[in-house]
C-alpha cells in the first residue's frame, strides 16, 4: 500500500481525462472510467427529459379539470415519464455510472474483465435509447411503463419500438452485469478477500446477479408482446386463447427484482459513505453483505404481489403476500446497521453524509409503507392508488436517485479531481428533500382517500393535496437542477483542485491520484485490512 | 489420435478429456434419443411426459458435464449453471399456483361456509372447459 | 501438457493475445465464466417460453396433444441427431485446439457448421409443410390448436435464430483456426464458441420431446 500512496503524493499531471483528447478517443475508449462518464452524461440527459415529463404530469394535475393537455396526451406523458426514468435512467443508473467507475478501483484492478464488452454495452444502451426516442417521436406510447395487455396489443401507439427499446436496453444491462460478476470473481487484487470487499462492490455483485438472471425473462416477454402485435401469436391475447395475466407474471418476474437492481447499489453507496463520515467501522459488515444477497434472493420470490388484484388465485395471492414480508427483514437489517454505525460516531455533516442520512430516513418510510402494500387485505384497497405511487417514489427517488446523487457528491473529487461548492450543494440538498417530501407525502394521503393512479382528472376534495404535490415537484426539480449545475460548474469551470483523498477514507479508490491515471494504479495494490477500519490506529495510515 | 486416450490431464487452462469419453457420450445421447422416441409411440398417459422430461434431462446433463466440461469447472460455474434451472422452476411454480387454482368468478359463492363445495364445483366446471388435465 | 513441448516464445503467433489487465490463464477462465453466465441468461430467455408452454399445455391439453401429432416427429428426431452430432464435433474441436492441431479444429468446426446448415434445411422443410396447411404465422389455421402453433413457431424460430448466431460465431473461430491461431496455451475462442453451440443443442434436447413427442 505504500507504493500507491506515494503515487498519490507524486500526483503526475496525466490522468484518464487528459491522457487522450478528441471525441474519437472517447467513442473508442475501453477505459471503464471514461465509459462511466459517457453513461453519466447520457443518463443526466434522460433524467432531465424524464423530469420534464414528470413536471408536465404534475402541472396538468395541479388543479381539477384539464389544464395544459388532453386526457390522451396525459396518458402519453406519464408513460414517457415512467419508461424514460426506469429503463433509460435508473436501471442503468448507479451500476453503469458509479459501478463502472469504481468497481475496478475498489478491488484494485486495471480495468473490468471485458473492457470491449463494456464499451459494447454502452453502445447497445445508446441504440436502445435511440429506439425509445423513435417511439416517442412517431407515436408516444400510452400504456403506462408496464405495457399490460390486452391494451398494449391493441393500442395504436408505437409499442413495438418502445418494447424493442426496453429489450435492447435489457441486453445492455445483462452485458454490464455479466462483466461485473466476472470482474469481481477474477480481478480482485492480492489480499482483497471476499470479506474485505467494500459493501458497494457486494451490492454491485447482488445487482449484477439480478441483471443477469432476471433481465432475460422480461426480454423474452417483451419479445412475445412484439410478436403479439406483429404476428398475432395470441399468447397474451384472451381473444386468441392467450392469458394477459401470464404477461403480468412474466413481466413482474423481472420487474420486481428490477426494483432491487435500482436500489441495491444505493444501499452500497450509503454503506460506503456513513462509516467515513462517522469515523467508525461499518457496523455488522457481514450482516450488511448477507442482507444484500438475501434481498436479491427473496426479490425473486415475491413478484405476484404486484398482481394481487389481477384475479390470480387466492392461494397464490396469499403466498406472495406472506413471502413479501420477508423482504422487510434484510432491508431492516441494513437500516439498523447504518444507524448503529452512526451511533456514538464523530459525525461530519458533509453533503454526501446529508444525502446518506436523508436516504435512511426516506427509505424507512418507503419500507414501512411497503408493508401496507404487501398485506393482502389492505392492498386490495390501496392497489392502483396514489399510495402506490408515493411508496414507489419513496423507494426509487428517495432511495435510488438520492443514492446516486449522494454517490456523485461523494466520489466527485475522485472522478474529476475538483471540489464543488459545498454551500450550494447543501442548499440543493435541502430543496431536493423538501420538494420530494412535499410532492409525495400528500400522495400517501390522497391514495388513502381513494385517489386512483394514472387518472387525468379528480374530484374537488383532492384539489389541495394535488396542488401541494405539484408545488413540491417544482421545488424538487429546482433542487436537482441546482445540485447538478453545481457539479457541472465544478467539473467544467472550477479550478478548485481536489486532493487524492479528501475524506481520509480507506477504500482502495482513494489510494490513487484524483483523477486516477488511465490504468488506475501504477502497480496492483495489496490489501491487508477491511476498508472500514476507521477510528482504529490503522486508519491514520 | 491415441495420444490422449486414458490420460486425465488438468492443465493450467481447461480440462483435456480422452476422445473415448466424447464418443461414448455421443453414443449415449443418440441411444437416449431413440429411447425417448420409442417410448412416445406408446401411450402411457402422464408417464409419457415424465419419461420424456427425465430422458431429456439425462441428455442435458451429459452434454453439460462432458461436452461442456462442467464436471471439471469450479463450484461457482456449477452455481450459475444451476441457478437458471432453479429460477425457471420458480417461474413455472409461481404460475402454476395461480392459473390452475383460479376460481371462476361465476361459481364463486358468498358464504364462507360453502367455500368447500364452491371450490369443488369450480374444479368440475374448469374440467368441463379446459378438458381434463388428468389424462 | 505433453504437446506444449515445442519451444514457444512470448511473441509466438500461437500464444495468448497480450491483455494488459489480466494474465493469460485468468483471461481464459474469465472468458469461459463469462460465457457460462451468458448461457444462464439464454436459458432463462427460453425459460419464459417453456413456462408459457407448460401452463398452456395444462390449459389446452387436448389441443396440444392433437397439434403435436401434426408435427413430423421423424424430421424432428433427425434434427435431434444432426444437432447432437454437431455438438460432438464442437467438443472435438476443443480437444484438437487443446492439442494445438489447427487443421483438425478447422475440420471439426466445418462439420459442426455443416450440421447446422443441415438442421436449418430440415427446419425449412418442416416450416414449408406447415405453411401449405395454413398452420404458419398468419395462416388461417394458425390458432386451430389454441396457443400451440404460435408457441411452436416462437420457440423453434428463436432457436433457429440461435443456430444462425452460433454458426456465425463458430465461423469466426474457424477463420482463426485457418490462420493457425490456436495452441495448447491459447484456445479460448474455440472453447467459448463451443460452449455457446452446446447450449443451442441443450435447448433443442428439451424442445424436441416437448413439441414433437408429448405435446
Amino acid at each position: 500500500m505504500s507504493a500507491s500512496s506515494t503515487t498519490a503524493i507524486a500526483g503526475s499531471e496525466t490522468n484518464y481525462l487528459n491522457c487522450e483528447r478528441g471525441i474519437w478517443s472517447w467513442l473508442t475508449t475501453v477505459d471503464h472510467k471514461r465509459i462511466a462518464l459517457m453513461y453519466l452524461y447520457t443518463l443526466t440527459l434522460f433524467f432531465f427529459v424524464g423530469g420534464i415529463a414528470a413536471l408536465a404530469v404534475r402541472t396538468e394535475l395541479a388543479f381539477p379539470g384539464g389544464q395544459i393537455m388532453s386526457a390522451d396526451t396525459y396518458n402519453r406523458w406519464f408513460t414517457a415519464h415512467g419508461v424514460i426514468m426506469i429503463f433509460l435512467f435508473i436501471v442503468p443508473g448507479i451500476p453503469a455510472v458509479m459501478g463502472n467507475f469504481l468497481l475496478p478501483l475498489m478491488i484494485g484492478a486495471y480495468d473490468v474483465a471485458f473492457p470491449k464488452l463494456n464499451l459494447l454495452s454502452l453502445y447497445v444502451y445508446w441504440l436502445g435509447a435511440a429506439m425509445a426516442l423513435v417511439s416517442l417521436g412517431i407515436h408516444p406510447v400510452d400504456t403506462g411503463w408496464t405495457f399490460y395487455g390486452p391494451y398494449s396489443i391493441k393500442t395504436g401507439s408505437a409499442v413495438v419500438w418502445m418494447t424493442g427499446a426496453a429489450f435492447v436496453l435489457g441486453f445492455s444491462s445483462i452485458l454490464t452485469g455479466l462483466n461485473f460478476i466476472v470482474t469481481i470473481h477474477k480481478l480482485r487484487c492480492p489480499g482483497m478477500t471476499w470479506w474485505r470487499l467494500p459493501v458497494f462492490v457486494w451490492a454491485l455483485y447482488a445487482t449484477s446477479a439480478i441483471q443477469v438472471l432476471a433481465t432475460p425473462v422480461v426480454g423474452m416477454t417483451l419479445m412475445l408482446l412484439i410478436f403479439e402485435r406483429a404476428f398475432g401469436v395470441g399468447v397474451f391475447n384472451p381473444a386468441l386463447g392467450g392469458d394477459p395475466v401470464l404477461f403480468e407474471h412474466f413481466f413482474w418476474f423481472y420487474s420486481h427484482p428490477v426494483v432491487y437492481i435500482m436500489v441495491l447499489p444505493a444501499f452500497g453507496v450509503i454503506g460506503e459513505i456513513i462509516p467515513v463520515f462517522s469515523r467508525k467501522p461499518l457496523f455488522g459488515y457481514r450482516a450488511v453483505v448477507v442482507s444484500s444477497m438475501g434481498i436479491a434472493l427473496v426479490g425473486f420470490v415475491v413478484w405476484a404481489h404486484h398482481m394481487l388484484v389481477s384475479g390470480i388465485s387466492d392461494f397464490s395471492a396469499q403466498f406472495f403476500s406472506i413471502v413479501t414480508f420477508l423482504v422487510a427483514i434484510p432491508t431492516a437489517v441494513k437500516v439498523f446497521n447504518w444507524v448503529s454505525t452512526m451511533y456514538k460516531g464523530s459525525i461530519t455533516f458533509s453533503t454526501p453524509m446529508l444525502y446518506a442520512m436523508a436516504f435512511v430516513f426516506l427509505f424507512m418510510i418507503a419500507g414501512t409503507t411497503g408493508i401496507y402494500l404487501a398485506t393482502l387485505a389492505v392492498d386490495v384497497f390501496y392497489h392502483d392508488t396514489y399510495f402506490v405511487v408515493a411508496h414507489f417514489h419513496y423507494t426509487i427517488q428517495g432511495g435510488a436517485v438520492i443514492g446516486l446523487i449522494a454517490a456523485l457528491h461523494y466520489w466527485f473529487p475522485k472522478m474529476f479531481g475538483k471540489m464543488y461548492n459545498d454551500l450550494i450543494a447543501r442548499a440543493a440538498w435541502f430543496l431536493i428533500i423538501l420538494g420530494f417530501n412535499l410532492t409525495f407525502l400528500p400522495q400517501f394521503v390522497l391514495g388513502m382517500q381513494g385517489m386512483p393512479r394514472r387518472y387525468y382528472d379528480y374530484l374537488p376534495q383532492f384539489a389541495d393535496l394535488h396542488l401541494a404535490s405539484t408545488i413540491g415537484a417544482y421545488i424538487n426539480a429546482f433542487g436537482y437542477s441546482l445540485a447538478l449545475l453545481n457539479l457541472f460548474w465544478a467539473m467544467a469551470v472550477s479550478k478548485k483542485k481536489a486532493p487524492s483523498n479528501p475524506y481520509d477514507a480507506l477504500g482502495l479508490e482513494w489510494r490513487t491520484q484524483s483523477p486516477p491515471i488511465k490504468d488506475n494504479f501504477e502497480t496492483i495494490p495489496t490489501v491487508d485490512d477491511t476498508p472500514y477500519a476507521y477510528g482504529t490506529p490503522v486508519a491514520s495510515h | 489420435m491415441g495420444h490422449s486416450s486414458g490420460s486425465d490431464i488438468h492443465g493450467e487452462l481447461g480440462h483435456v478429456l480422452p476422445l473415448k469419453t466424447y464418443k461414448t457420450v455421443l453414443g449415449a445421447l443418440l441411444i437416449l434419443t431413440i429411447i425417448t422416441v420409442a417410448v412416445s409411440r406408446v401411450d402411457f398417459g402422464t408417464m409419457n411426459l415424465v419419461v420424456a422430461m427425465v430422458v431429456a434431462s439425462i441428455k442435458a446433463v451429459l452434454v453439460a458435464l462432458f461436452f461442456m466440461h462442467l464436471k471439471y469447472e469450479s463450484p461457482i460455474t456449477w452455481l450459475y449453471a444451476g441457478i437458471p434451472v432453479f429460477l425457471l422452476g420458480l417461474l413455472i411454480g409461481g404460475v402454476f399456483i395461480d392459473d390452475p387454482l383460479r376460481v371462476d368468478p361465476k361459481n364463486a359463492t358468498v358464504s364462507v361456509a360453502e367455500v368447500g363445495t364452491s371450490k369443488a364445483s369450480a374444479r368440475d366446471h374448469a374440467g368441463d372447459h379446459h378438458g381434463a388435465n388428468h389424462h | 501438457m505433453s504437446h506444449g513441448e515445442h519451444a514457444h516464445t512470448l511473441d509466438d503467433p500461437q500464444g495468448p493475445p497480450h491483455i494488459h489487465h489480466m494474465d493469460p490463464p485468468t483471461a481464459y477462465h474469465a472468458a469461459k465464466f463469462g460465457m457460462w453466465l451468458f448461457l444462464a441468461t439464454e436459458l432463462l430467455l427460453f425459460g419464459v417460453m417453456f413456462a408459457a408452454f407448460a401452463v398452456f399445455r395444462w390449459k389446452y391439453f387436448h389441443e396440444f396433444h392433437e397439434a403435436s401429432s401434426h408435427l413430423n416427429w421423424k424430421l424432428g428426431a433427425l434434427n435431434t441427431a444432426v444437432l447432437l452430432i454437431s455438438s460432438y464435433y464442437a467438443a472435438i474441436a476443443v480437444d484438437h485446439a487443446q492439442h494445438g492441431r489447427n487443421k483438425q479444429v478447422l475440420k471439426s468446426l466445418l462439420i459442426t457448421i455443416g450440421c447446422a446448415v443441415g438442421f436449418l434445411i430440415i427446419k425449412t422443410i418442416e416450416y414449408s409443410e406447415k405453411y401449405h396447411h395454413g398452420y404458419f404465422i398468419g395462416g388461417e389455421n394458425f390458432h386451430e390448436f389454441k396457443t400451440f402453433l404460435p408457441l411452436y413457431f416462437c420457440m423453434t424460430g428463436i432457436h433457429a435464430l440461435h443456430v444462425i448466431i452460433g454458426m456465425g460465431l463458430l465461423g469466426w473461430v474457424a477463420t482463426l483456426a485457418a490462420k493457425n491461431r490456436f495452441s495448447s496455451r491459447y484456445y479460448t475462442p474455440v472453447e467459448v464458441g463451443a460452449l455457446y453451440w452446446h447450449l443451442v443443442d441443450l435447448i433443442w434436447i428439451y424442445l424436441f420431446p416437448l413439441l414433437y413427442l408429448v405435446g
